[in-house]
């Protein structure tokens, strides 16, 4: 937004004024993300820059936050080479919880990916009914709060049964609150909108002819789908899938009120932490997941142009 | 008519014999219900596309919160559990004393809930709308192990004096009715007294309207406040070349893909009482060491932490739609002698209005059912209603007011939405 050369003085000096502000409100978005990741190489257990980290002074910083971390909940945490290790694996409380959410993440993903991708192809026809209601019912787990839901969730999955009482049956069946599969469930519902929301997207780009051109030299409607529609939809399905994993991956009240002392993921320990007592071991989890979330976002834009160069869609 | 012959598709037509033509496919079907038909059919393949998923959502989602919402206004804790009193509830008129008839029926109900071990829940339920006869429903069924004599009146007010409490006997009457509108009353500060009449419960006690109202008026601020921060940044991206708004766009984008905790993480090492923002603004003198400010555990906490939140939900509607704005308009406007403040008010803000919409109504849905930030950086004054749906399903256990706060708090979403999707769309929802 170059400024037009008939532009008064007053004019110019609001046009830099501009650019500060927006500088400003740019500071604001990303300081508080950036600052914490100094913060957790903190040699005290501060959360300020100490006078010897503000001197760039190599002693005031240090490891040990992230070695308090891995050290949590260790047997023997002095021990040596392979015995430290195959105890931080088995016992360090973040690694458990790192594998709890990678587990639940990675199914409630499958489940909303698989699901919602379908769904989109469906509701990207032209002959859909009730497009608009169905969409309506399929994006709301987004809208609605997650407080809400959850209450919900907690008393169906503490006895998923209930449901078949109301059809006149009084069968009994075990909890889903407490399981591993009651939270991939769960986490599943609450990513499914933004697979919804990114897949049909994609699909709007989407040529319908050359479904029919692929019918037309013969193949079946399978294989149209795997050799033409899926490659061309791929980024989007992908990016919606990542959206959907961050979306579990980040989840904390839903798992605190149907998991159970197994399903401690990564945010429920987080939670735990900073309600207990706050300290800068959780900037280091918290600089972890923010170069996480680093490389997830430079996934999610490479996906983005690519798909828009298969597709022939030049960027806006 | 030769080129008739040459149309194939007019073949069908001069073929028919006489009379108004017929239409027909290949096979001979009437054109008209073959086109119906395979109309139907492809509906049909749409539609099971969508099925897994509708079923899924309807079977983990939609049922769980409608089984949620009839807690709000069904509770057979009483009714279940004591048959006899509520039996005698159910003819006498409201306001009736309790007679001998009422005694005996209590006195049995207790012995047998005693027995059935359901009394605690009977407590529980009755403690919701007159707070501390838990314990006196246990105690009492802890006395009635050995059974009871008649006279049942004398017997149980020697038990426990409480039991001639006319407010209990009428607390009671509410409850021996499962069906029931008193947690919606509760939800709004209100509650029945002895005649039946509803009046607003004592000054004290009344949480509930200004936890919405301050829910209401703190997601509006929050709004606000993201609009003002997100306008410039929005304009400024849309007008930027291609190359350079990408690049920036990075500088939105980040935070809206870290983890939430994360981000409420920081703001609470920031803002605390020695946090960084304290420590730099003695350093730069504008405050004096004694003096440092309290920016967390209170309203300010809540605004600031979420305001940084929810700032990206307004960038990008609003990004999307300047993006598509003709910058030709504002220079024909300059050109015809607006001066740059008109220019901007009367041609290009207009245009901008849709992204608004959008943006600000996203904004204020997620703000009204926020929980975890207010929550962590809250202290008491930044808590929403959120917090207390979250603190009586697990602390104070009253589900069935927890359900009536929800489904208030789900009808005003709910009615956002609904305009949301209206104004907006909701196919025109879009993520970075």
């Amino acid at each position: 937004m170059a400024l037009p050369s008939y532009a008064s003085p007053l004019e110019r000096a609001w046009h830099y004024a501009y650019l500060v502000i927006c500088g400003l409100i740019f500071f604001f978005l990303i300081a508080p993300i950036i600052v914490i990741i100094p913060l957790s190489f903190n040699a005290e257990p501060f959360f300020t820059f100490t006078p010897a980290m503000r001197a760039l002074d190599p002693d005031g910083f240090s490891l040990r936050w992230y070695q308090s971390l891995l050290h949590f909940g260790m047997e023997n945490p002095q021990a040596e080479g392979w015995a430290f290790w195959s105890d931080a694996w088995a016992n360090a409380n973040w690694i458990k919880a790192a594998k709890n959410s990678i587990i639940i993440g990675f199914f409630s993903t499958l489940v909303a990916t698989v699901l919602g991708t379908l769904a989109a192809l469906g509701l990207a026809r032209p002959e859909m009914p009730f497009r608009r209601t169905i969409m309506a019912i399929l994006i709301s787990p987004m809208i609605v709060p997650l407080i809400i839901t959850a209450t919900g969730m907690f008393f169906f999955y503490s006895n998923p049964c209930d449901l078949l009482v109301l059809i006149g049956l009084e069968p009994q069946c075990g909890r889903l609150a407490g399981t591993y599969l009651g939270v991939i469930l769960a986490h599943a519902t609450l990513g499914i909108p933004f697979v919804i929301i990114t897949v049909t997207a994609t699909l709007i780009g989407f040529d319908q002819s050359l479904n029919r051109a692929a019918a037309s030299l013969g193949a079946n409607p399978r294989v149209t789908f795997f050799r033409v529609t899926m490659p061309l939809i791929l980024p989007g399905v992908i990016s919606g899938a990542l959206f959907a994993f961050v979306t579990s991956f980040d989840e904390v009240v839903a798992v605190l009120f149907i998991g159970g002392p197994e399903q401690q993921t990564i945010p429920r320990q987080m939670w735990n932490g900073i309600r207990e007592q706050i300290s800068p071991a959780i900037l280091a989890v918290a600089t972890l997941l923010v170069v996480f979330s680093i490389a997830l976002l430079t996934t999610v834009e490479l996906l983005r142009r690519r798909s828009e160069r298969i597709r022939g869609v030049t960027p806006r | 008519m030769a080129n008739v012959a040459l149309d194939p598709h007019a073949a069908v037509v001069s073929t028919a014999s006489g009379g108004p033509a017929a239409l027909t496919s290949a096979d001979g079907t009437p054109l008209a219900r073959a086109l119906a038909r395979s109309q139907r059919r492809a509906r049909r393949r749409a539609f099971l596309l969508v099925l897994p998923l509708l079923a899924f959502i309807l079977i983990t989602f939609v049922v769980p919160i409608g089984q949620m919402l009839q807690r709000s206004f069904y509770n057979a804790g009483f009714s279940a559990n004591m048959p006899q009193v509520s039996a005698w509830f159910a003819e006498t008129e409201r306001g009736t004393d309790p007679d001998d008839a009422a005694w005996a029926a209590l006195a049995a109900d207790l012995t047998a809930a005693a027995e059935a071990r359901t009394v605690a829940m009977v407590g529980t339920r009755i403690n919701y709308d007159l707070s501390g006869t838990r314990s006196l429903f246990t105690s009492t069924g802890r006395a009635l192990r050995g059974g009871i004599e008649p006279p049942y009146r004398e017997n149980l007010l020697e038990i426990d004096q409480k039991w001639g409490d006319p407010q209990l006997w009428s607390v009671m009457r509410e409850a021996s009715r499962p069906v029931t509108a008193n947690f919606y009353l509760a939800a709004v500060d209100r509650a029945r007294d002895a005649e039946g009449n509803i009046v607003q419960v004592d000054e004290r006690q009344r949480v509930y309207t200004m936890l919405f109202g301050r829910t209401f008026w703190l997601s509006l601020v929050i709004t606000a406040l993201t609009f003002v921060l997100g306008f410039p940044i929005a304009h400024l991206l849309a007008t930027l070349p291609l190359r350079k708004s990408n690049l920036l766009m990075i500088l939105v984008l980040l935070p809206f893909w870290t983890s939430l905790l994360v981000r409420t993480t920081s703001w609470m090492v920031l803002l605390q009482q020695q946090g960084v923002v304290n420590d730099l603004l003695v350093w730069t003198g504008i405050i004096g060491a004694s003096g440092r400010l309290q920016m967390i555990y209170n309203q300010t906490g809540t605004i600031i932490a979420m305001t940084h939140i929810l700032l990206p939900f307004m960038i990008l509607p609003l990004y999307s739609v300047m993006r598509t704005i003709n910058p030709s308009y504002v220079r024909a406007a300059r050109s015809l002698g607006a001066s740059s403040w008109t220019a901007f008010r009367r041609v290009y803000f207009p245009q901008t209005l849709p992204g608004l919409g959008a943006g600000a109504l996203l904004v204020f849905i997620l703000a009204v059912g926020y929980y975890i930030t207010p929550a962590l950086v809250g202290g008491s004054s930044g808590q929403l209603i959120s917090n207390m749906i979250a603190m009586h399903m697990t602390s104070t256990l009253n589900w069935s007011l927890a359900a009536a706060l929800a489904a208030l708090l789900l009808a005003a979403v709910l009615v956002l939405y609904w305009v949301y999707d209206r104004m907006v769309g909701i196919d025109n929802l879009k993520l970075g």
